[in-house]
């Protein structure tokens, strides 16, 4: 995985710059048969990064946090309510057309293509709608096909294609014209495990050969894990978090779990606080220490004193960490489970 | 009896699903009341031309236009009811769901259908009928019983109206892809039902024909009903008479596109 | 502008490509639609087989109404009748997608679904319009023959503004979509007709307020020398191409209009 850390926000020449941007709704709920209450939503709520060229950046959040409004907001389908946005020095809401010829999107739950035509005249039609000049088309199509799998597709119409199939074209479609930036909103939803793993690996080539920008909002933390290097979290449209993957297991104060099997059934192992027995079953016991802290001591005191005959590791589940901390800002109580087999 | 209380359900729940769709309804009225103005003017002229066209009066070809636009939306005449989601369901397969409930399909769309056209015509169609009624010389009964015949004409061209959309759905399961087809039988529709001409205006044997078709109960036979040119019990008749014909031919259809649903695997 | 045009082109394009595969079945569809269209006029001639004339116009005379404004519906039809259906666009959520594209959003809405198909229209008014050019009794002029093609081609104009703006109305209002077509087909319904129809405060509103009476109303009026129900000074009959340049302009105003508040708001 390549993809170097954000810079701070206000740097020179960032690629994408979000400062302080805000967007607002009004909501208008009948109430009754006549009356309407008016109350604003602030979808996403002054939020400021800046990712630079190359980076593969993860943006993930509950339903509802802000992440598709900021995706709009950044390809220019929704104007900013406050604060500036630039994406290549471009303001997506002034000049929209100007810099859609440098992004390519993929929306997950829907289509960029054409939902009647087959998919080889999408691509034709975006090669000239891209002005794309022949040779480099015929080049990228290609190999887009030859990497996608596409070349059995090509005369099918969009919408006889599996899901898998159709996101891959997808795709296809958004590179066709070699953009700067690939945004992705929810790629992998409803895919197989298969085509999941082909997507991510596809994305990672992409951003290696071509140096292309990819910001990818997901609810699959294995998206995250597999593909990018930075994370930032959203909730209530806010940014709660952004750095490093790694950074994220220490501000969940996520833990991580020593599954030892001893000779024969003992009572919990003692072990030095914060770390913990959750779980005993049997000559098994499950430990769980914060995963900032290294293994090894822990396991060095479990076997002087007891009878061990094997154990594992177990890393922390991301979707738990994230999900505490959605707990955690929520005002509820972190629960800390068992990590589960 | 249970089933009886089922398709009642059934029904409510057409009413109650088209009522909530409130800026549409509004639209439909606004729309029917325009198409029933331009069409009110040029009774009008028509009728200065001969006073006694078709047998009616202008105050009587006024009344025609009003209810036209009354009943165009509730009796789906240029399509727009369960027919859409049915035909729908068959392309996509859905249909193989219904066929395993325990309950008839015919009956279960007829019913949904029903209440759709009651709200239709009570929230949607009154409007443009009052509206009219009230700037422009209307013919309406002033008898009781006139009235209650023709809620009766009313009921059967609902019934009529229904079994030529089943029928033009359940063709899907045969044609696939059938929007060449209901775009020509809703024109179709539209004009031998009599919302561009009265019936009784078009002319000789073509005219003869067209009274007998039985696109001719969902508005004709009504209006002449609502309006008393017509021997009542005769007109009851022909629309009872198409109504059985339609609904049993579409149990036919049915029965043989559950035939083939069920050799096929769904 | 020319961006637009260029990409109304492109995508049009596309679709009579695409089209043109089921050759066949192209005919039959042409066919079917100039039948569909057609029974408006079989209307007429029904109420013709029982009247000598309407409000004092003969029926070559009520075919060249009915003829020109089917004519300049059809053209208007076949260039931005996918417009309609953007409503259920918004719906579904597709529209989006056009705003992503490097090409003007109305120029995709327009050029979506295009279908020669809807030529069925364009040819049957045309025939009918050929009809009642020899049948009426008209006194011709250099100026009068010329009016006849500015004034299909003006009336097209504003029946594409029409549909412009329903569009941008559809931003808006996406369940309330049926509105339109009491303006569009209601228009064109309406223009068959003689003016002298209806009533006076009608013709009045559909000649200052929503000029459709410029789509064939004043100028087959000059062209068939019949007086116009309103005051009107006599190179009025000459106006449809600046009336329709008007239409568009602020049609295009309500789009721009429109679009601004959806990407402000959201769907």
């Amino acid at each position: 995985m390549s993809g170097r850390m954000g810079t701070t926000a206000g740097s020179e020449g960032a690629f994408i710059e979000v400062d302080r941007v805000e967007k607002v709704f009004d909501v208008r709920r009948r109430k009754g048969l006549l009356r309407r209450e008016r109350h604003q939503v602030r979808a996403v709520d002054s939020i400021s990064f800046t990712v630079a060229r190359g980076e593969m950046v993860g943006y993930i959040g509950p339903n509802g946090a802000g992440k598709s409004t900021t995706i709009k907001m950044l390809t220019g389908i929704l104007t900013p309510s406050g604060g500036r946005l630039r994406v290549a020095g471009i303001d997506p809401s002034r000049e929209r057309t100007r810099l859609a010829h440098r992004i390519g999107v993929v929306f997950g739950q829907r289509t960029t293509l054409w939902w009647d035509l087959p998919l080889i005249d999408s691509y034709k039609l975006m090669h000239r709608m891209y002005r794309i000049p022949d040779a480099r088309y015929r080049e990228n199509l290609a190999r887009l096909v030859e990497l996608l799998d596409l070349g059995d597709l090509l005369e099918v119409p969009v919408r006889q294609l599996s899901l898998g199939q159709r996101m891959r074209g997808d795709i296809a479609a958004a590179l066709l014209h070699d953009p700067e930036v690939l945004y992705l909103d929810e790629p992998t939803i409803g895919l197989d495990v298969v085509s999941k793993t082909r997507v991510r690996e596809f994305l990672r080539q992409v951003n290696a050969e071509r140096d292309t920008t990819v910001l990818l909002t997901t609810h699959d933390l294995q998206d995250i894990e597999q593909v990018c290097s930075r994370v930032m979290v959203i909730d209530q449209g806010r940014l709660v978090y952004d750095g490093a993957l790694a950074g994220l297991h220490e501000v969940g104060e996520s833990e991580r779990t020593l599954v030892v099997d001893l000779e024969r059934e003992c009572p919990p192992v003692e072990v030095p606080a914060p770390a913990r027995v959750v779980r005993v079953d049997g000559p098994r016991q499950w430990v769980a220490f914060p995963a900032s802290e290294p293994a090894a001591a822990l396991v060095t005191r479990i076997a002087e004193r007891y009878p061990l005959v094997d154990l594992s590791v177990r890393e922390p589940d991301i979707e738990a960490v994230i999900a505490q901390m959605y707990a955690e800002r929520a005002g509820r109580a972190p629960t800390r489970s068992p990590q589960s087999s | 009896m249970g089933s009886a209380r089922l398709y009642l359900a059934v029904a409510a729940r057409g009413f109650r699903r088209y009522a909530s769709y409130r800026a549409a309804t509004a639209a439909g009225v606004f729309t029917n009341t325009v198409f029933g103005l331009i069409l009110v003017y040029t009774y009008l002229a028509l009728w200065d031309e001969r006073p006694d066209l078709g047998g009616y009066d202008q105050a009587q070809a006024v009344t025609y236009v009003w209810l036209g636009q009354c009943l165009f939306a509730a009796l789906a005449i240029q399509g727009g009811g369960v027919e859409a989601e049915l035909m729908e369901r068959i392309r996509t397969g859905e249909i193989a769901v219904d066929l395993y409930r325990p309950a008839d399909l015919q009956l279960w769309w007829l019913a949904g259908d029903l209440g759709r056209a009651a709200f239709q015509l009570l929230g949607r169609g009154v409007l443009p009928f009052l509206v009219g009624g009230l700037f422009f010389p209307t013919a309406l009964p002033t008898r009781f019983d006139t009235w209650v015949w023709f809620a009766v004409a009313l009921t059967l061209a609902a019934l009529v109206s229904f079994g030529i959309r089943h029928l033009l759905a359940l063709s899907v399961f045969w044609l696939l892809d059938g929007t060449g087809v209901s775009q020509l039988m809703m024109i179709l529709g539209v004009f031998f039902s009599g919302m561009v001409l009265p019936l009784n205006v078009f002319p000789g044997g073509f005219g003869e024909v067209a009274r007998a078709l039985p696109w001719a109960a969902q508005l004709q036979v009504p209006a002449d009903v609502l309006m008393g040119e017509t021997a009542v019990a005769g007109a009851l008749a022909f629309q009872a008479m198409w109504a059985v014909l339609l609904l049993a031919a579409g149990r036919l259809l049915q029965a043989a596109a559950t035939r083939r649903v069920v050799v096929q695997g769904g | 502008m020319v961006e637009g045009l260029r990409a109304y082109r492109m995508i049009a394009g596309m679709w009579v490509r695409s089209g043109m595969t089921y050759r066949t079945s192209f005919v039959f569809t042409l066919f079917g639609n100039l039948v569909l269209t057609g029974m408006d006029f079989v209307g007429i001639l029904l109420m013709f087989s029982q009247v000598d004339s309407l409000a004092g116009w003969s029926l070559p005379e009520v075919a060249f109404l009915y003829a020109a404004s089917v004519t300049s519906f059809g053209l208007a039809h076949l260039a931005a009748g996918s417009m309609p259906q953007l409503g259920t666009r918004i719906r579904d959520g597709s529209f989006d997608v056009l705003l992503v594209r490097p090409v003007p959003v109305l120029a995709q809405v327009g050029g979506d679904r295009f279908s020669l198909r809807r030529l069925g229209r364009v040819v049957q008014g045309g025939a009918v319009l050929g009809w009642a050019l020899v049948a009426a009794d008209v006194d011709w002029t250099v100026a009068k023959v010329l009016l006849v093609p500015l004034m299909v081609v003006s009336g097209a104009a504003i029946f594409v503004a029409l549909f412009v703006a329903g569009a941008a109305f559809q931003i808006y209002a996406q369940d309330a979509a049926e509105v339109q077509n009491a303006f569009t087909y209601g228009g064109t319904t309406m223009l068959q007709y003689p003016p002298a129809v209806f009533g006076k405060e009608l013709v009045r509103g559909v000649t200052f307020v929503l000029p459709l009476a410029f789509v064939n109303w004043v100028p087959a009026a000059h062209v068939l020398g019949r007086p116009y129900p309103l005051e009107l000074p006599g190179w009025a009959a000459f106006a449809s191409p600046l009336v329709a340049a008007a239409c568009c302009a602020l049609a295009g105003l309500a789009w721009r209009t429109g679009l601004r508040s959806y990407r402000s708001v959201g769907s």
